[in-house]
């Protein structure tokens, strides 16, 4: 019984991040300016943590929790140095 | 998936409603970042996936495996710290460098243009020559991306 409820829980939380994850996915793709892309990129990196924890607590692993911290690291020092990128015209002046 | 089966009720319902609220959230900050029409509003969307959905999951993740080995498992508060710290940052720094490309743009030099592509100089504020590290003059009818 309770096997079923988590089953279900989960199945429908990797549904919603793969959803959520397509939506900044398109907003990467499609928007208009730099910036955009860059708010995309960085909830896409969020997002995908966040399907990482979802999968580990699924498979029972906890090996998927180190995986998604070097996502979270990796995406905070992407989007920082983009943002640089963006507002200086380079990253270390 | 046979680990489920060794959870109490209790813990499932809770792990359960956790997870669905929290990826719900990050669901409807998705949502947001495509519908909402400007870009600082469109900042504030994947702030719902930022908060709420990172410490649902988490929440419900350390109860399970809590519960699972029979001890108390609390390194997911590091990435729930982690996110806590540096999502400001991010969007804080995003934001600034929305603002100075806009004020840029608006001013008509956003871009450094490479000298043979130049357009006929034109003339500056005092403001775009202290602010540009190079000021170069691009066309105002020049989209802006």
């Amino acid at each position: 019984m309770s096997a079923d409820i988590l089953r279900f829980a989960l199945a429908y939380a990797q549904i919603a991040l793969i959803l959520a994850l397509a939506l900044a996915c398109w907003r990467m793709l499609r928007g208009p300016r730099a910036q955009d892309r860059v708010l995309g990129l960085d909830t896409m990196y969020i997002n995908a943590m966040l399907l990482f924890l979802v999968i580990g607590m699924g498979n029972g692993n906890v090996f998927f929790f180190e995986g998604a911290l070097v996502i979270a690291v990796l995406g905070f020092v992407t989007t920082v140095s983009a943002a640089k990128f963006l507002m200086r015209g380079e990253v270390i002046e | 998936m046979r680990h489920l089966e060794t959870l109490p009720p209790w813990a499932a319902i809770l792990i359960a409603v956790f997870v669905m609220i929290g990826a719900t959230m990050t669901l409807l900050g998705g949502l947001g970042i495509v519908r909402l029409k400007g870009y600082y509003q469109r900042l504030h969307a994947p702030t719902l996936g930022y908060s709420g959905g990172t410490g649902l999951i988490i929440l419900a993740s350390m109860l399970m495996f809590s519960l699972l080995e029979g001890r108390w498992i609390v390194h997911e508060l590091m990435i729930g710290t982690f996110i806590m710290i540096t999502s400001p940052i991010t969007l804080l720094m995003l934001g600034r460098a929305a603002l100075r490309r806009d004020r840029d743009a608006k001013l008509g030099h956003d871009e450094i243009v490479p000298p043979m592509l130049r357009a006929p100089v034109m003339p500056q504020p005092d403001e775009a020559s202290a602010t540009a590290p190079a000021p170069a003059a691009a066309p105002p009818d020049r989209p802006h991306r």
